[in-house]
């Protein structure tokens, strides 16, 4: 397999392709399993969802299955799901609250710790048996930036605080929205679609289709304003301007221009009803009290749809979403989506958000369908064979804007450079505009 | 009329009402399975919620937890506009839906207020693919000239998650 021939790259004339058999053949994604999902640090949980000693949440990552848990040390761990006897899952739970896992089979029992606390018929065992090296395995690295734990399987992996890299100040820029701290809401959307990972992955970072594939939201968001869906798109901030930034380790950006989308913090929209108008200035005051102008305008009035390499996606729009993805196949991606409240949000508002969140997105919204649609469409259409390569050139001739496929060129550069054993690719930016990535991201 | 032992007087005999609510959701299938969508908005009172909760949480409320799809009545109309118009996508062309609701139970009436469970299996068949949605209605009716009209209608899904059916973007 020649990875570096399935990138074709040419900056003299500002042309970016990508060949679809990355999409499509399963040694690919073989490959990806070990290099990208076995080397990258993977999202698996927020601090909220396990508050209390004892609290778990089943998880699979990278195919793994994990408990995530805090222990009764107050400590957050990850466990792989397999008692170290034979094999069976210790955790058969989605959630909840535990002090010890005691396997069904045989009975072994771990505490919350992970640590192997009880044997039946200790008696068939020696007296040294080592109960020890037998406590639950954990992945070689857990660790947290500001409440999102992410998992690593590679021993060599580097720290998470430098994997992060630009993300952190995009991180920053919309965990810094709540003074009391943020707290994933009940209800988690789950959905496989007949797709790439990495066509979910570019879609997420995309803005470019909005205007033609989602009209029917705009016209619905419209009718609030009597407007015409072509003008409320506009006021959504989704023609022209903004950004895109590539953020470093192949995570991205794309950032409206400060616009009229409806945003809980905080930016009023009709939709929201005349009632909510109050509130949302109050939330809005606040924030510019507390960060001034200037970035308190790019919180409240610009969007981000931001990836962290490869496969965690925060959109900042019209409610903040945590969506992870990970590849069940080479034509099949499983997804997982929480919303992210302030933790001292009044009810009100957390029913906007979450009104305003399924409006457009998940898998019953008036949007992201037909987005799914569209990647679906995409993969049915790489059958065709006869067209070979898909283009990611948009924006190489220009300082990037938001609907420019900057962030996505960066994404493609990293898994490049994964595919090719390599930790970091060489450069994530264009060469015309070199630099205008990390070093302007979020500034 | 029988006095229930609750006291509250049934407006009609309960194996009327049942029969009349199970006429009810036959009717409601066939107008959703034949896409006659806007006589079928014509079933709801104009204050109206419809809430599809994720598949992690059927108890989940709308309002207070995360779900799949929370409809007033003006997004209701604006999502009926959006499936007959061409730019659903995912609805481009229309999939075919056929629906089987069954295991009709009246629970509670009061007043001109009647409760309703029900059982669905929906397919949808579309690209070659057919995608079983499995699970039961709760309907709150209002008695609105004298006719059933829908004030919430629940779905909640069996489903552990959306695998692979990847959306709700017909009527569920």
């Amino acid at each position: 397999m020649d990875i570096e021939s399935l990138i074709a790259e040419d900056p003299a004339r500002e042309t970016f392709r990508v060949h679809r058999s990355v999409m499509t053949s399963p040694e690919i994604y073989e490959l990806e399993r070990k290099l990208v999902f076995g080397r990258s640090w993977l999202y698996i949980g927020h601090e909220s969802e396990i508050e209390k000693p004892g609290d778990f949440r089943r998880r699979e990552v990278a195919g793994r299955p994990l408990i995530f848990i805090r222990g009764k040390d107050g400590v957050v761990r990850v466990f792989f799901n397999t008692c170290t006897h034979w094999g069976a899952k210790v955790c058969r739970l989605d959630q909840g609250n535990a002090t010890s896992f005691q396997c069904f089979y045989h009975a072994w029992t771990f505490n919350n710790l992970g640590q192997l606390i009880a044997i039946p018929d200790a008696g068939g065992y020696p007296e040294n048996f080592n109960r020890a090296e037998l406590a639950l395995k954990s992945p070689p690295h857990v660790d947290n930036y500001r409440g999102l734990y992410f998992v690593n399987l590679d021993p060599d992996a580097q720290p998470l605080i430098n994997y992060l890299d630009g993300a952190r100040d995009y991180m920053d820029l919309i965990l810094d929205q709540s003074e009391a701290g943020w707290r994933v809401v009940a209800g988690t959307q789950m959905y496989t679609v007949r797709a790439n990972w990495k066509l979910m992955a570019t879609n997420s970072l995309d803005t470019y289709h909005a205007p033609p594939l989602h009209t029917t939201y705009f016209s619905y968001m419209a009718k609030f304003k009597g407007l015409d869906q072509q003008s409320e798109a506009d006021s959504f901030g989704i023609r022209a301007g903004g950004h895109g930034r590539s953020l470093g380790n192949g995570h991205g950006v794309g950032e409206s221009a400060p616009s009229g989308v409806a945003r809980p913090i905080a930016h009023w929209h009709p939709m929201f009803g005349e009632a909510a108008r109050g509130e949302i200035n109050r939330v809005r005051q606040r924030i510019f009290e507390r960060f001034g102008p200037e970035r308190a305008g790019q919180m409240c009035d610009t969007f981000r749809l931001f990836l962290i390499y490869p496969n965690f996606v925060f959109h900042d729009v019209m409610a903040i979403t945590l969506r992870y993805f990970e590849p069940v196949g080479p034509d099949a991606v499983r997804l997982t989506v929480y919303a992210l409240a302030p933790k001292d949000e009044s009810q009100e508002q957390l029913e906007r958000r979450l009104n305003n969140f399924v409006s457009f997105l998940g898998p019953g919204g008036f949007a992201h369908p037909d987005d799914l649609e569209a990647i679906e469409s995409c993969q049915d259409g790489f059958r065709s064979e006869a067209v070979e390569w898909s283009d990611f050139s948009k924006g190489m001739n220009r300082d990037p804007e938001v609907m420019d496929e900057l962030p996505m060129r960066a994404f493609w550069r990293q898994w490049q450079a994964q595919m090719l054993g390599r930790e970091r690719a060489a450069r994530f930016d264009d060469l015309k505009f070199a630099g205008n990535g990390v070093a302007a991201a979020g500034k | 009329m029988p006095e229930k032992s609750n006291g509250r007087v049934a407006r009609r005999k309960p194996a009327d009402l049942e029969r009349e609510v199970e006429r009810f959701f036959t009717m409601e299938a066939a107008l959703l399975d034949e896409w006659r969508l806007q006589d079928w908005l014509g079933l709801f009172t104009k204050d109206a919620r419809y809430w599809v909760p994720t598949t992690d949480l059927p108890e989940g409320q709308a309002g207070e937890t995360l779900g799949l799809i929370d409809d007033d009545f003006t997004r209701l109309q604006a999502r009926v506009d959006r499936l007959l118009s061409r730019h659903a996508h995912r609805e481009f062309p229309w999939s075919r839906t056929r629906r089987f609701v069954t295991n009709v139970r009246v629970n509670e009436t009061n007043g001109d207020e009647v409760k309703a469970m029900a059982s669905f299996l929906v397919y949808r068949i579309r690209n070659r693919h057919v995608d079983p949605y499995v699970g039961h209605y709760e309907y709150v009716f209002r008695r609105v000239d004298g006719e059933l009209r829908i004030h919430r209608r629940t779905a909640i899904l069996d489903l552990e998650a959306l695998d692979p059916h990847a959306t709700v973007s017909f009527i569920l």
